[in-house]
C-alpha cells in the first residue's frame, strides 16, 4: 500500500471519531503552541539584548577601577585610586590595538531647573565619549575639547534627564544647576533606552567635561573607569591582554597578585547577556516540552483504547490479508497523523500567541523558520515514539483471537 | 467414505491440478499451561476444483481449529497442507498474509464489516493490500457487489443494511480478489432462516460458476445445499460423504413464508 492510501484511511479512520480525535490533539496543540510561543519570546528577548550591546559599539573595552579590600571588607568596583588619567593616555601611546579611549569618573548629583529638579548620575567624560559610544544627538552637540581644557561649566543631558526637568520647553542654552553649581546645557543625547545588560536607564544622566567634574563636584583625581575602542572586532581581544598588561605594569603589580583593575570586552559582555538569555529561553521552553510529552501520552492512550475497540477490525484486515507490518504501519499512521495535524494547529496557536505577546505586553517576540521546522519534526517524532507501542500491540495481535474478540 | 483415493502428496504436481486442497495427517496441539490439548488429531482431505463442501461438528470436534489451518489464519502442529500445490505448512506470516490475501475468501458469522464505513469501501479492503491501483480495486468492489445484488447500496453503511444485506457485502469482499476458495465459518448463523437459504443461493450460485466453497455450520438444512458433508469429532474426520439430491435453495425460497425484509 503506498504512503497515501495509508494515510486517507488514516484520516478516515481519525474522522470517525471526530471529538475523540480533536481532543487528543489538544494536548499536542497546546504542547506545540507553548514552546513556539516561549521560544519566540526567549529568542525575541536575546535578538534585543545582542542588538542593544551592539549598538553600544562592537569593539568597546570597559577597563574599570578594581575593588579594593580594606580590613578584610571588599569596597565594591571602583573603589581604587589607581586608574588615573595617565593610564589613559598610556594606553593610547603604547596599545596598537587601541583606536580611542575617553576617560570617565562618576558622582551623583541633584539637577535643578526653576521649579522642577531630578536627582541622576553626572558622569565626566571627554567629547570622544561620545563617538566610541556611537551616542548621536538629537540637539546641540558635545562640549569640546576646549570646555574640557577649561573646566568649562556645560552640560550634555539624556532624554530622561531632559524629560524631566524641561518637558516641552527647549532645554539647548539653558542653564541648570547641578549641586548648586550652574552649568550650560550644550547638547541633548539620543535616547537608548534601557540597557539590556544591565538593566538601567542608559538616558538618565548627565555628563560633564572630566576636569569640571573632578576639580568643581568631587573633588577627586582618578577614574573610575576608561571606555577604549579598538581598532577593530577582531582585536578587541588582543586589546583586552594588551591593556591588562600595560596596567599591571603601570601599577607594579606582582604576578602572584590581583589585578586593581578590570578590563571587559563588550564581545564578552554579550556572550554573558546570550548565554542569559539562552537558559531563560531553555527554561522556557522545556516548561512548555513537557506539555509536548502530556500530549503524546494522550495519544498513546487513545491509540491504546482504539486498538483495544478495534480488535476486530484488526482481525479482519489480518484475514484479508494485511500483514502485522501493514496493521503496525495503519496505527502508527494515525499516531503521526493526529500529532502532526495537533502540530500543525499548534504552529498557528503559537504564532497567534506571540502576535498577542508583542501586541498586549509589547515584548519583542522572534519565531524563526528553524523552530518551525523543529515545531513540526518534534511532534512527528512524539507520535512516532507514542504511537509505537500501541501499534505493535495491534500488530502483535492474533487473527483469530482478533475475531473472536467481542 | 467416498472420498476419492487418497492421492500421494509428493506426486501432487501437474496431474493433480485439479486438486485446490491437499490435508495430508495434520495434527494440532495446544499448550494450555501444564495442559496439552490436542485439537486435530490426524486430519486428511483432499478438495477438488468446483467442490462445495459443508464441515459440521460440535464445538470442540476440531472444525474450528481446521478451517483456521484451511484459512491460513493458523498453522499445523504436523502434517502438511497444500492450497493449489502450494506448501502452506512453513510459510512465514508474511507469505501467509498474502496467500490469505490472494487466494481465500472469508465469511465470517458475525459479518466482520467495519462500522461507519460504506458497503463499497468494506468491499475494497482486501484490494488495498493486493498489489492492483486503486482505480481497478473500487472498479472490482462494484462488480463483487452487483454479484451479490448490492449494485444499488455501495454507498449504504452497514447500520443502514439488513443481516442479509450485510452478510451479501460480506461475501462481496470474499469475492472481490477472486479467490480460489471461498471459507464461511456459520455464515447463516446469524440469520433468519428465509435470509439464510438466500445466502446459500448465492453460494450455489458462486459454485454453480466455479468457485470452490467451504462452509462450517451445524444447522443439518443448510448443509444440505452443498455437495459434500465432512463430519468432524474428537479432533478426527468421522463421516465424508457425497450429498445427494440437494435441493436448489432458489427453489426452496419459493416455499418459505415471505417476511418483511
Amino acid at each position: 500500500m503506498d504512503l497515501l492510501a495509508i494515510i486517507r484511511i488514516a484520516m478516515r479512520a481519525l474522522g470517525r471519531n471526530k471529538m475523540r480525535s480533536i481532543l487528543t490533539m489538544l494536548g499536542i496543540m497546546i504542547g506545540v503552541g507553548a514552546v513556539i510561543a516561549m521560544l519566540g519570546v526567549g529568542q525575541g528577548a536575546r535578538q534585543t539584548v545582542q542588538e542593544q550591546i551592539q549598538a553600544m559599539g562592537s569593539n568597546l573595552l570597559f577597563v574599570g577601577a578594581g575593588t579594593v579590600t580594606r580590613s578584610g571588607m571588599h569596597m565594591g568596583w571602583g573603589s581604587t585610586k589607581s586608574l588615573i588619567y595617565d593610564d589613559m593616555l598610556a594606553i593610547m601611546r603604547e596599545c596598537p590595538t587601541a583606536h580611542a579611549a575617553a576617560p570617565g569618573s562618576s558622582s551623583s548629583g541633584q539637577v535643578v531647573f526653576g521649579n522642577d529638579n531630578w536627582a541622576t548620575r553626572v558622569n565626566g567624560t571627554e567629547p570622544q565619549y561620545f563617538d566610541i559610544r556611537v551616542w548621536p544627538f538629537q540637539e546641540g552637540s558635545a562640549f569640546t575639547q576646549n570646555d574640557v581644557e577649561m573646566a568649562a561649566n556645560v552640560a550634555v543631558i539624556g532624554e530622561t534627564v531632559r524629560k524631566n526637568l524641561f518637558g516641552a520647553t527647549n532645554s539647548i542654552g539653558q542653564t541648570i544647576r547641578i549641586n548648586n553649581l550652574p552649568f550650560r546645557v550644550v547638547g541633548v543625547l539620543v535616547p537608548k533606552g534601557t540597557s539590556a545588560a544591565m538593566g538601567d536607564d542608559q538616558d538618565d544622566i548627565i555628563l560633564v567635561p572630566i576636569t569640571t567634574l573632578q576639580k568643581k563636584i568631587t573633588g577627586q583625581n582618578w577614574l573610575r573607569w576608561i571606555m577604549v575602542s579598538a581598532v577593530s572586532r577582531q582585536a578587541s581581544y588582543a586589546a583586552q591582554q594588551q591593556i591588562a598588561a600595560l596596567l599591571r605594569d603601570r601599577h607594579r603589580i606582582r604576578p602572584a597578585e590581583d589585578d586593581d583593575f578590570f578590563v571587559r570586552n563588550l564581545a564578552d559582555m554579550a556572550d554573558v547577556a546570550d548565554e542569559a538569555g539562552r537558559v531563560m529561553t531553555l527554561l522556557l521552553a522545556s516548561i512548555a516540552g513537557v506539555s509536548l510529552i502530556v500530549g503524546g501520552i494522550g495519544i498513546m492512550n487513545i491509540m491504546l483504547v482504539s486498538v483495544t475497540e478495534r480488535t476486530r477490525e484488526i482481525g479482519v484486515r489480518m484475514a484479508v490479508g494485511a500483514t502485522e507490518r501493514d496493521v503496525q504501519q495503519q496505527f502508527l499512521t494515525e499516531a503521526v497523523v493526529l500529532s502532526l495535524l495537533g502540530g500543525g494547529i499548534g504552529i498557528l496557536f503559537g504564532l497567534s500567541a506571540s502576535y498577542l505577546i508583542t501586541k498586549t505586553l509589547g515584548w519583542p517576540v522572534l519565531v524563526s523558520p528553524v523552530v518551525i521546522v523543529i515545531a513540526v519534526l518534534f511532534s512527528m517524532a512524539v507520535g512516532v515514539f507514542f504511537g509505537f507501542y500501541p501499534a505493535s500491540r495491534a500488530a502483535q495481535l492474533d487473527p483469530i483471537e482478533a475475531l473472536r474478540y467481542e | 467414505m467416498a472420498t476419492t483415493s487418497q492421492p500421494d502428496v509428493k506426486g501432487a504436481t501437474k496431474q493433480d491440478h485439479e486438486t485446490i486442497i491437499l490435508v495430508r495427517d495434520v495434527h494440532k496441539y495446544y499448550e494450555l499451561g501444564e495442559i496439552r490439548v490436542h485439537a486435530l488429531r490426524g486430519v486428511s482431505i483432499e478438495i477438488k476444483r468446483g467442490d462445495f463442501v459443508t464441515i459440521m461438528g460440535a464445538s470442540g470436534s476440531g472444525k474450528s481449529t481446521f478451517m483456521n489451518i484451511l484459512g491460513c489464519l493458523d498453522q499445523p502442529s504436523a502434517g502438511r497442507y497444500l492450497l493449489e500445490n502450494i506448501e502452506v505448512s512453513g510459510l512465514s506470516k508474511r507469505q501467509l498474509a498474502a496467500i490469505r490475501n490472494h487466494k481465500i475468501g472469508f465469511v465470517f458469522q458475525g459479518f466482520n464489516l467495519l462500522s461507519r464505513t460504506t458497503a463499497l469501501e468494506n468491499v475494497e479492503l482486501p484490494t488495498l493490500y493486493a498489489r492492483i491501483s486503486k482505480a481497478e480495486g473500487e472498479k472490482r468492489s462494484r462488480e463483487a457487489l452487483a454479484l451479490v445484488g448490492l449494485g444499488d447500496r455501495v454507498a449504504h453503511f452497514p447500520s443502514q443494511l439488513s443481516g442479509g444485506q450485510q452478510q451479501r457485502v460480506a461475501i462481496a469482499r470474499a469475492l472481490v480478489n477472486q479467490p480460489s476458495i471461498l471459507l464461511a465459518d456459520e455464515p447463516t448463523g446469524n440469520l433468519d432462516s428465509r435470509t439464510a437459504v438466500e445466502i446459500m443461493d448465492i453460494f450455489q450460485k458462486l459454485n454453480d460458476d466455479g468457485l470452490t466453497i467451504v462452509l462450517v455450520t451445524h444447522e443439518p438444512d443448510i448443509a444440505q445445499f452443498a455437495k459434500r458433508s465432512i463430519q468432524f469429532r474428537d479432533g478426527r474426520i468421522r463421516r465424508d460423504e457425497r450429498i445427494l439430491n440437494r435441493p436448489r435453495a432458489s427453489e426452496v425460497i419459493q416455499n418459505l413464508p415471505k417476511l418483511e425484509d
